[in-house]
């Protein structure tokens, strides 16, 4: 039972992670926060797919010059996880950007961004 | 609103490191391919380099080089690269972003290696402006349009 | 013209670049760009439709690399139907944007022009491609573009669009996932090569995962129930263009990628025998379609009530899916169309009612048929096509999911999709009857006063032709729908069912 958790430690890792976040975005009331757990689920995402791709004894996927022999697959960790979880970070600091774009505007709207604050604001402006 | 760092130590030293940052930002980009970098990474060196001119110099020294429109037209202008090197394939012959076709005197893999170098510095640009644009309009609390 | 596949999604994308550097030099220019832009895109999805229909799929290599190395593009029956209806309700918004635009966020129309386009080269990537990475690239772009243009709206629409933005990447977060589970076991990306890898695997508890991981993420990003709570507020407030925008096209691409995923990627086998996910689809289903048409009644803001009438309609086509046979998912790609040209037409007339009333409430709509005589003409046939009356293509959807039911010998969706129909009649009657038999009573003065209620004050023409067209399509789509079935939809059905 415990090797089985200490053999796929990498999984373990990253599923703690991402409750975590998870968790950070269900219970926290200040939307910063919220934003914050959006960051470490994704963060955490990331952290999965980087560790699919690592072999044992294998050194970075960077090919040194001037060498024309054929490549052995197992020396170089696997670099397609890489190349993707590039396009994910993109993603993920876009997504930050927007919802940091969204959190001024609601913070010059409201005064505040503590979730139900605002909603108490907004039930009674619309009652 | 930023001001001016007060202290001269921060000032001067900032003032000695971003050429440096920039420059290493530029290597980043040029040098992706064959160790760890490439578009993203260097277009994000270059925008933190003009983060910390924000930082220590204030939000005044930054809108006076890097204006509001300047950083559109470089947003655009990088993405326009990126796409235009895809439609520059697709009009000599080839698919969507082969490289290979493009009008350039060298062999097949060599015109592959210049396009992802080109499309790499277009990323570059794009991603310096959006980071230079999310940090300042965080940072003057969204009054700058 | 081979081409095409690719040229669908860069047309509107390199306009997207272009706005904010024309936009700089002279505004007007923006808004003909973007017409022009949708305009070439749509003709150029009817072209790959054609080139279907005569030459069966089309395939394309970005790049020029082999599939499963590089991206492919895979274009069949499903995908260029879809293509077809993504790129022409965009355009018809477009057109209808400028009007809109000018009276709801006057100071930011370039910046609008530039993440609508976004928006649709995002829906249009998520049909065309074959690969399940690129899916998630154009699903997050389309996201972002969706998230923005939600918060230019009116006064409740931040909270909403922030709502919307961390549950939508709740979802794609899910999806993505869900694909890196299927590359640890198979190594591949491409749609086409993990049908072929994966029925060797489906006793792996990790292609099961991520089974699951693919529906509740695309669950989220669609709007289905419970997980629905992020769209009244977000259809709102947002402005009147993008809700049109949004609920007609939008939850309908997410649709079509639940279908891609489990009837091309898993087998039908999987998905229907193997894990019972098509039972407790239906069942999720049936409780949104009670749930979207109850809570649909009590509401008195008309762009709410039809928010959670686009929750009951989602309802309708996951029950389809749900049904899996042959009749259930013709009626439920045949809802697709129907959904998406009503939903389109009904939005787009609330937002032409906020236009010249500056009021949503549904108890305010008195003499609306002497104001706005051909907006209400369209919004009544967009509501009878609702309901279900022939000949308008909501009938026809509905005759065919409801003869679904009764070839799966489940006789309580027969139940649920007739009284589904019987609530749609009452809140939209309730509308029609505000705005045909109220006179302009007690509560609103303004315009009874001004002594111009003989003469009608309809919308401007580049808001009443989108209208007027999408209720032309709903009458159209309506008499010529066993030709649509025959030609497209009966080939469109994933194999196997």
């Amino acid at each position: 039972m415990i090797e089985y958790i200490i053999s796929k430690y990498n999984y373990w890792i990253y599923i703690v992670l991402m409750m975590i976040g998870f968790y950070a975005m269900i219970s926290k009331r200040n939307l910063m926060k919220k934003l914050i757990g959006m960051t470490i689920f994704q963060t955490a995402i990331i952290l999965f797919y980087i560790s699919i791709g690592v072999k044992r004894d294998a050194t970075i996927p960077i090919v040194p010059e001037h060498s024309h022999e054929a490549i052995k697959a197992l020396e170089y960790v696997n670099p397609l996880p890489h190349v993707l979880m590039l396009t994910a970070i993109v993603v993920m600091v876009s997504t930050s950007g927007v919802a940091l774009a969204l959190l001024i505007m609601i913070y010059k709207r409201y005064k505040t961004i503590e979730e139900d604050e605002i909603l108490k604001l907004r039930q009674e402006a619309g009652a | 609103m930023i001001s001016r760092y007060e202290s001269i130590i921060i000032t001067t030293l900032c003032k000695l490191l971003i050429p440096v940052i920039q420059l290493y930002g530029l290597y980043v980009i040029m040098h992706g391919h064959s160790s760890p970098g490439g578009g993203f990474q260097g277009g994000v060196i270059l925008g933190a380099s003009f983060i910390l001119l924000v930082i220590s110099h204030g939000l005044d020294e930054v809108k006076k080089r890097m204006s509001e429109k300047l950083n559109t037209i470089f947003c655009s202008f990088g993405l326009l690269i990126y796409a235009g090197l895809g439609v520059l394939a697709l009009i000599f012959g080839g698919n969507y972003l082969d490289y290979g076709h493009l009008p350039i005197p060298v062999t097949i893999a060599e015109a592959r290696y210049l396009g992802i170098l080109g499309i790499e510095i277009g990323v570059g640009i794009t991603v310096m402006a959006v980071m230079i644009s999310i940090f300042l309009d965080i940072s003057s609390v969204g009054e700058q349009e | 013209m081979s081409h095409s596949p690719i040229l669908i999604i860069i047309i509107p994308l390199i306009s997207s670049f272009f706005v904010p550097l024309i936009g700089w030099r002279k505004k007007n220019l923006c808004y003909p760009l973007v017409v022009l832009a949708l305009f070439i895109s749509s003709i150029l999805s009817l072209y790959i439709m054609g080139s279907v229909i005569t030459h069966g799929s089309i395939y394309y290599r970005l790049g020029g690399w082999e599939p499963p190395w590089g991206i492919e593009y895979r274009i069949d029956y499903l995908n260029g139907f879809m293509a077809v209806i993504v790129s022409f309700i965009s355009f018809l918004v477009a057109i209808y944007s400028r009007r809109s635009g000018e009276q709801e966020l006057p100071d930011r129309i370039v910046h609008f022009y530039c993440i609508f386009l976004l928006l649709v080269t995002g829906l249009l990537g998520m049909v065309v491609t074959g690969d399940m990475f690129n899916l998630y690239v154009f699903l997050e772009i389309a996201s972002l573009a969706a998230y923005a243009l939600i918060a230019i709206g009116e006064d409740g629409a931040l909270m909403g669009s922030f709502n919307y933005l961390i549950m939508g990447t709740i979802g794609a977060c899910f999806y993505l996932l869900g694909v890196g589970y299927l590359y640890i076991v198979t190594g591949s990306l491409n749609m086409n090569d993990l049908s072929q890898i994966l029925p060797g695997l489906y006793h792996s508890r990790v292609v099961r995962t991520a089974f699951a991981l693919f529906i509740v993420g695309l669950a989220l990003k669609m709007g289905l129930f419970p997980l629905h709570t992020w769209l009244p507020d977000a259809y709102t407030h947002a402005p009147s263009a993008v809700s049109a925008l949004l609920a007609s096209v939008m939850s309908k691409v997410s649709v079509y990628i639940m279908i891609r995923i489990m009837f091309t990627v898993f087998n039908p086998y999987f998905s229907i025998e193997l894990i019972p996910i098509t039972t407790m689809l239906s069942w999720t289903a049936g409780i949104a379609i009670l749930f979207g048409e109850i809570m649909a009644i009590v509401q008195p803001d008309l762009k709410r009530m039809l928010a959670y009438s686009s929750v009951a309609q989602i309802g309708y086509i996951v029950l389809g899916i749900g049904l899996a046979n042959t009749m259930g998912l013709t009626g439920s790609l045949l809802h697709v169309l129907n959904h998406a040209l009503t939903k389109g037409c009904l939005f787009l007339g609330a937002g032409a009612i906020t236009y010249r009333r500056g009021t949503r409430d549904i108890r305010q709509l008195g003499y609306l048929h002497v104001e706005m005589p051909f907006t209400m003409a369209a919004f009544t046939i967009a509501a009878l096509s609702m309901i279900g009356i022939p000949p308008t293509c909501g009938f026809f959807s509905k005759y065919y999911l409801i003869l679904g039911a009764i070839d799966a010998r489940q006789w309580i969706w027969v139940i649920i999709l007739l009284l589904s129909s019987l609530l749609n009649a009452i809140f939209f009657f309730r509308v029609i009857e505000n705005a045909y038999f109220k006179p302009l009573g007690v509560i609103h003065e303004s315009s009874y006063d001004r002594g111009e209620q003989e003469e009608a004050n309809e919308v401007p023409l580049g808001m009443l032709i989108p209208i007027l067209a999408l209720a032309a399509a709903i009458i159209l789509t309506g008499i010529f729908s066993g030709k649509i079935i025959s030609t497209i939809i009966q080939f469109a059905i994933p194999e196997g069912i």
